[in-house]
């Protein structure tokens, strides 16, 4: 451990919670992306935002790499410490500030967990609208970091749409506002940058989130398909239909399987597929809606469509969809949980060819994602314990992940890029963009100690995997070494 | 998660089961939303997956200290955790496991072992305990304040019906229920009574071993068990139709009997029969509710209830709403508790081993239990009840909630 960093960091106050042996370390090494781990050189867990100015600007006049963690539910690996550098883990920074009714916000500090927010506004009878998969206990730092989504963000938006302001702390120190609490803010969209950048940018000390009114009527449906061709075209015609849902989840048998192993939510066991329905709204408007939604889901043979009669019943099989991926690590040791977006008419084309892969890799691949969006999370089993399976299954998702750039998607729809898809980046990016996203790494983090080696690949990383796009036989920056 | 245990443990049956355990964990971290202690503290350390690990890494042979010891000691083992994960995956069991290996390996200071010892040794007793808690009745009003909220009031039992009818069952006695509030047992054979089943205490019986289980001592535990079965095995011959259990902390231990003694030649099957015949109070008496419900009809509804349900009987036992049901049916109205996922901080040894966060936990307890201005606290487990008196300064009663279903018989 860097002894002039431990003493700056003692300065800072006596009672900063610094971890610096390996036992306190390891439970830090990973976040929920647990096939990649690395020590960090020592963690901290500070308080206030003067705290981890002053542990930034230490940092960075000593060239220390600093990582930022929230609740370490992130699964592309964007919390995975460097060996070298200094784990902030930001939980203690878990103040709920004001809500605001009136302006319909929420000014929350980076560790207060997604669905505290909610739970803080809902005596306005309001809520904050995106809902990872984690909302009960993913921090809302991260959701910021990683621009989370959920199965609500096909009608209410991913955090980016969410998310009025922040107070960013840079590499060096420096503090600064960006955003404003108004629904626009002079100059560039700093805020739109900042959400998403992984912890690349700065460290996000305050968010001021907007709230929603919690919608007078709710329905959620169910739909049983007998194929998963059947249920993707569904998806596309439901929207085609002029209905935006609040939420369009599918997911297949294996999923259905061990979901309704683990959470007895009711889900019919001899269904192909099934379809996850939230339709919200005004009475009226929800009922209209019903009725179209029920005339797709006949029209595309869904062979059961039930509706949920109670909060108590729609409760349940949100929390089996939510819980999903954990319960599917019942079917084998080890899964890796893919995260690319295609367009949603490609849905039915896009599955049928990860089956197809599936069966060329010899694998088991399970599906569970929010189909509204065409946001997908092929799920490949493992077992970690056999020698080369772990680096097959990062193969054959890095497969899927190029197709979804092929139709015209992205590599990523919620989890960020981390570690994870530094690889697929070079598929999705030209050079010209990926000099352009490091540019403005530099501007925002001059001295480059913030979360190294994640996000965006260096040009030269991508020219040693052969990933980037090679036009008319010529090699792009033939003058980068090559190993 | 992918594991690699030592040599020195992988072959052991805990380390077969501590393995099975850790490989079923994502590392998904859903369990530390409902974790009291990472509530209090917000340090992956005081979670349960931040256990997990320490244990983990302490399986795979790396050195441990007594680091890992206090995140081990700050579990309150209310299982809170098991209820919110989606794997399946046994936090209760596992913390067992490594709380004993810690114990071994690291062991305690000479102040810290003589405090477990005598905890680990005395409560289990109920003659000590009752002694200790007799002499504190009488020293109360010359002790200092926070001591003496500890000594809760003497209560006198009622009647117990003689038995009568031709099925019966057994009840655990324990060791420090019949010290502080012997009427817990007797107000339940008297409402058994009533539907047709006579109790039976077997004197010979006493502490469930739970005390020495959770303090890293399954071998004291297992003596306790043993000689609770020898007790019980002569009535449950003779056809006791089950081992009822008032007190939600014994339960969970009683219900474990089978697993703790799996592997032992002599007892393995006698205590998984005693297992399969455990039952909660609130299981036997929801059994019966028809029976029970037209005796109740008569009185009136007497009072609002904040019924605090017990970590060992949501968590440990995964009984929920059954007594909240059967309090209803008795004419309770039951007021909203916020976060009742959360333990009150009694948790065993918890209140006297870890004083701090106990009484912070108690506190916001109390807070949200009082938030609906019950005129009762109810609950199902002893520990939890006298933990919570403590902190009331007597401004609400709390009861266990089979006196007041018996109080209800009584007046109608």
């Amino acid at each position: 451990m860097n002894a002039g960093l431990l003493a700056d960091f003692s300065r800072i106050t006596p009672a900063l919670n610094v971890i610096t042996d390996h036992e306190r370390l390891r439970p830090f090494e990973t976040d929920a992306f647990i096939s990649h781990r690395a020590v960090p050189m020592c963690a901290i867990l500070p308080e206030d935002e003067t705290q981890v100015a002053a542990i930034l600007a230490s940092c960075s006049a000593r060239g220390v790499p600093v990582v930022t963690r929230g609740a370490g539910t992130g699964i592309s690996g964007g919390a995975i410490p460097s060996e070298d550098g200094v784990l902030l883990v930001l939980t203690r920074m878990n103040h709920i500030g004001k809500v605001d009714h009136q302006a319909r916000t929420a000014t929350v500090g980076p560790g207060v967990r997604n669905l505290a927010v909610s739970d803080a506004a809902a005596a306005h009878n309001l809520f904050y609208a995106p809902d990872p998969s984690s909302q009960l206990i993913c921090s809302i730092g991260g959701n910021v970091a990683e621009n989370s989504g959920g199965v609500h963000c096909l009608k209410y938006g991913l955090t980016t749409h969410n998310v009025l302001q922040v107070r960013l702390v840079l590499s060096g120190g420096e503090s600064m506002t960006l955003g404003s609490r108004a629904l626009d803010a002079a100059g560039y969209d700093l805020m739109a940058v900042v959400t998403g950048s992984e912890g690349m940018l700065g460290l996000v000390t305050e968010v001021v989130v907007k709230l929603t009114p919690v919608p007078e009527h709710v329905e959620t449906l169910l739909a049983a398909f007998p194929s998963v061709t059947d249920a993707a075209n569904a998806v596309g015609r439901i929207i085609g239909a002029g209905v935006v849902p609040a939420a369009l989840e599918m997911m297949d048998k294996m999923v259905i399987e061990a979901c309704e192993k683990f959470m007895s939510a009711g889900f019919p066991l001899d269904a192909e597929a099934l379809l996850l329905i939230e339709l919200d709204g005004v009475r009226e408007e929800v009922a209209d809606q019903l009725v179209r939604v029920e005339q797709v889901l006949n029209d595309c043979h869904a062979q059961e469509i039930r509706r949920a009669k109670s909060d108590a019943e729609r409760e349940k099989l949100w929390k089996a969809r939510k819980g999903a991926f954990a319960a599917l690590a019942t079917i084998r040791p080890d899964y890796y949980t893919i995260d690319g977006t295609i367009p949603r008419r490609c849905l039915p084309d896009v599955l049928a060819r990860y089956t197809q892969l599936a069966e060329e890799y010899r694998m088991l691949v399970a599906n569970v994602f929010h189909a509204g969006d065409g946001n997908l999370h092929p799920c490949i089993f493992y077992d970690a314990t056999v020698p080369g399976e772990m680096e097959r299954s990062e193969e054959l998702g890095g497969k899927m992940l190029e197709i979804c750039v092929e139709v015209g998607g992205t590599i990523t729809g919620e989890h960020g890029v981390g570690v994870e898809k530094l690889r697929q980046m070079c598929v999705q990016f030209r050079e010209a963009e990926l000099a352009t996203f490091h540019a403005i790494k530099a501007a925002f983090d001059p001295a480059g100690i913030l979360n190294p080696g994640k996000g965006v690949p260096s040009l030269k990383r991508c020219a040693e995997w052969g990933g980037m796009h090679v036009r008319e036989g010529k090699m792009p920056r033939a003058d980068i070494p090559r190993f | 998660m992918q594991t690699n245990l030592a040599d020195w443990i992988k072959d052991t049956p805990e380390g077969r089961e501590a393995d099975s355990i850790l490989r079923k964990c994502v590392h998904c971290g859903f369990c530390l939303a409902t974790c009291p202690t990472y509530n209090l503290l917000g340090d992956e350390l005081d979670s349960p997956r931040g256990r997990i690990y320490l244990m983990k890494q302490m399986l795979e042979g790396e050195a441990v200290t007594e680091k890992t010891q206090l995140h081990l000691d700050r579990c309150l083992t209310c299982r809170s955790c098991e209820s919110t994960c989606p794997s399946g995956v046994q936090y209760g069991r596992l913390v067992d496991i490594g709380r004993e290996l810690v114990e071994k390996k690291v062991g305690r200071s000479v102040a810290e072992g003589t405090q477990r010892g005598v905890l680990k040794r005395a409560l289990p007793r109920t003659g000590l305990f009752s002694a200790a808690l007799a002499l504190g009745r009488i020293m109360k009003p010359v002790l200092p304040k926070a001591l003496a909220a500890k000594i809760p009031v003497k209560r006198t039992p009622g009647a117990w019906p003689a038995p009568r009818h031709a099925r019966n069952m057994l009840v655990l006695q324990g060791c420090v229920q019949p010290a502080i509030d012997p009427d817990i047992n007797a107000a339940t054979a008297r409402v058994l009574d009533r539907v047709g089943v006579s109790l039976i205490a077997v004197p010979s019986a006493g502490c469930c071993g739970s005390l020495p289980q959770h303090l890293g001592d399954a071998e004291a535990a297992h003596v306790l068990i043993k000689r609770n079965i020898d007790a019980w095995w002569t009535y449950i011959e003779a056809g006791a139709e089950a081992v009822v259990v008032t007190a939600s902390g014994c339960g969970t231990m009683v219900a474990e009997y089978g697993h703790a003694l799996r592997n032992d030649p002599v007892y393995a099957a006698k205590a998984a029969k005693i297992s399969a015949l455990f039952r909660d109070v609130s299981q036997v008496v929801a059994a019966e509710q028809e029976r029970l419900s037209p005796l109740l009809r008569a009185s009136t509804p007497p009072s609002r209830v904040a019924f605090h349900s017990p970590c060992t009987l949501q968590h440990g036992l995964k009984i929920r709403g059954v007594v909240e049901g059967l309090l209803r049916d008795a004419g309770f109205e039951l007021t909203a508790v916020p976060d009742g996922h959360l333990c009150c901080g009694s948790a065993g040894t918890y209140s006297i081993l870890q004083p701090e966060l106990s009484k912070q936990l108690r506190g916001n307890k109390i807070a949200a239990l009082t938030s609906g201005s019950p005129a009762v606290i109810a609950s199902a487990n002893v520990a939890c009840m006298a933990h919570l008196e403590s902190g009331l300064d007597g401004k609400v009663p709390v009861r266990h909630w089979i006196e007041m279903l018996d109080e209800q018989l009584a007046a109608s």
